[in-house]
């Protein structure tokens, strides 16, 4: 990270391309050749030069700091400026910033992951650390939902990692056309019937997605016996310093950006049952 | 023979498990096996509700057709699931097309034998209650949940 937080690096876009019609990836290289280290669920501030800046997750793989991968939905001024990037420009990176999820610290416990709509995103890069020291770790479960199957994001990977034997992986829609012969209904459904097979007490689980999502989704994993202190959330709000100053995230007693956005359920269950916060 | 099978299998079915044997005799004389391939339509919207079909094998999509639409899956059920719930109250009508996805097998209760056993084993009525509505209680959960539209709007 540079010495000031909130002074912007540039970064070249090596390469981008179209996830889903609003969502894309891009790959960036820091013009100063410094290495960019980050934590899986960890953001950056990218800055879309004369448009504005937009916190977004990191998408790529933490082993490789050569440079910084993000996957971005078009749903406004700067994120729209930020997915319509081409291959060659220039944007600038602030971050990483937050906190992250522990998947190093579950060595040895069964994880599983439920991902809801571009929710999967800021899970990618826990599932690659997890993936790639598969055998630290007692199983690996991966729940996904999706609106439909033309949202469903990084759709060749979920193959790849389907066919692996050491990995259970659920994908599921809200809805589809006839000839979709996959999984349709909500994502909770399909974290019971991955539940059902798991000892319970093992579990360490990470959730990102909608809120309401995870909400649902934490009251399966309890109802089946998934103890509160093993389960993860990874919260969105508004932010827009990043460093804890500003208080646009402002969460209770928290700040999303500088708490966050990965928090322990049982920090948060309280404020994400009031409607008011 | 054949009767123990069935027996046997409704004692092994998810929705059964914890029924005691009693209950599973007397289940077992309206339940009979029943076999769909990949495509084949198992109800269609409208069709009387005469059964009840516990999947024992294979994938079943319920789909919604509206006009100059093209019919949309709304759910998929599967090994373990309950087929059908509008036999259960009048005008014991299904409200939705169901497609077997691969090979389906089935055991199917007739929905006229269930009613009747009901009716004349007020026991057994409140076991089919307390067997069948959690199912019926995740699946509306599930619906709200759809209704909601959650993926729309978040950010990476």
């Amino acid at each position: 990270m540079a010495q000031d937080p909130m002074l912007p690096r540039r970064f070249r876009v090596k390469r981008v391309w179209k996830e889903l019609a609003d969502v894309a990836t891009m790959e960036l290289d820091p013009i100063d050749g410094e290495a960019v280290p980050f934590r899986p669920g960890q953001f950056n501030m990218l800055y879309a030069f004369g448009v504005g800046e937009v916190a977004i997750s990191i998408s790529g793989d933490p082993a490789d700091s050569s440079g910084l991968v993000h996957t971005i939905r078009n749903v406004g001024a700067v994120s729209g400026a930020l997915a319509n990037v081409s291959d060659g420009d220039v944007i600038g990176v602030r971050g990483p910033f937050g906190t992250a999820w522990p998947v190093a610290e579950e060595t040895g416990r069964n994880i599983v992951f439920v991902a809801g709509g571009l929710g999967l995103a800021p899970l990618r890069p826990a599932i690659y650390h997890v993936l790639q020291n598969r055998e630290r770790y007692s199983g690996l479960t991966l729940v996904y939902g999706a609106r439909s199957p033309d949202d469903l994001l990084f759709a060749e990977e979920l193959k790849s990692w389907k066919s692996r034997f050491d990995t259970e992986v659920e994908v599921t829609v809200d809805h589809a056309a006839p000839g979709w012969t996959g999984q349709v209904g909500v994502v909770t459904i399909g974290l019971d019937r991955m539940l059902a097979g798991i000892d319970k007490a093992e579990v360490s689980a990470f959730l990102c997605g909608p809120e309401i999502m995870m909400r649902f989704s934490v009251m399966s994993l309890t109802a089946a016996g998934v103890p509160e202190e093993r389960i993860w959330v990874s919260m969105e709000r508004n932010m827009k310093c990043a460093v804890g100053f500003c208080g646009h995230c402002q969460f209770g007693p928290d700040f999303v950006c500088r708490d966050g956005p990965v928090f322990r359920h049982d920090q948060v269950s309280r404020l994400i049952a009031k409607k008011e916060v | 023979m054949k009767i123990h099978g069935f027996e046997e299998i409704l004692a092994q079915h998810p929705v059964f498990r914890d029924c005691g044997r009693d209950t599973v005799d007397l289940l077992s004389g309206c339940a009979r096996n029943e076999h769909f391939r990949a495509g084949r339509t198992i109800f269609s919207e409208g069709d009387d509700a005469d059964k009840v079909f516990l999947i024992r094998e294979g994938d079943v999509a319920i789909e919604i057709s509206a006009p100059q639409r093209e019919p949309l899956i709304v759910e998929t059920l599967h090994t373990g699931d309950v087929l059908g719930w509008s036999w259960l109250m009048p005008p014991y009508k299904h409200m939705s097309d169901a497609r077997a996805l691969d090979d389906v097998r089935a055991i199917s209760l007739d929905a006229n034998c269930l009613r009747t056993k009901c009716g004349q084993n007020p026991e057994l009525g409140y076991q089919m209650y307390q067997h069948f509505v959690p199912h019926l209680a995740v699946r509306f959960r599930a619906l709200r949940m759809q209704l909601l539209d959650v993926y729309g709007t978040r950010k990476g």
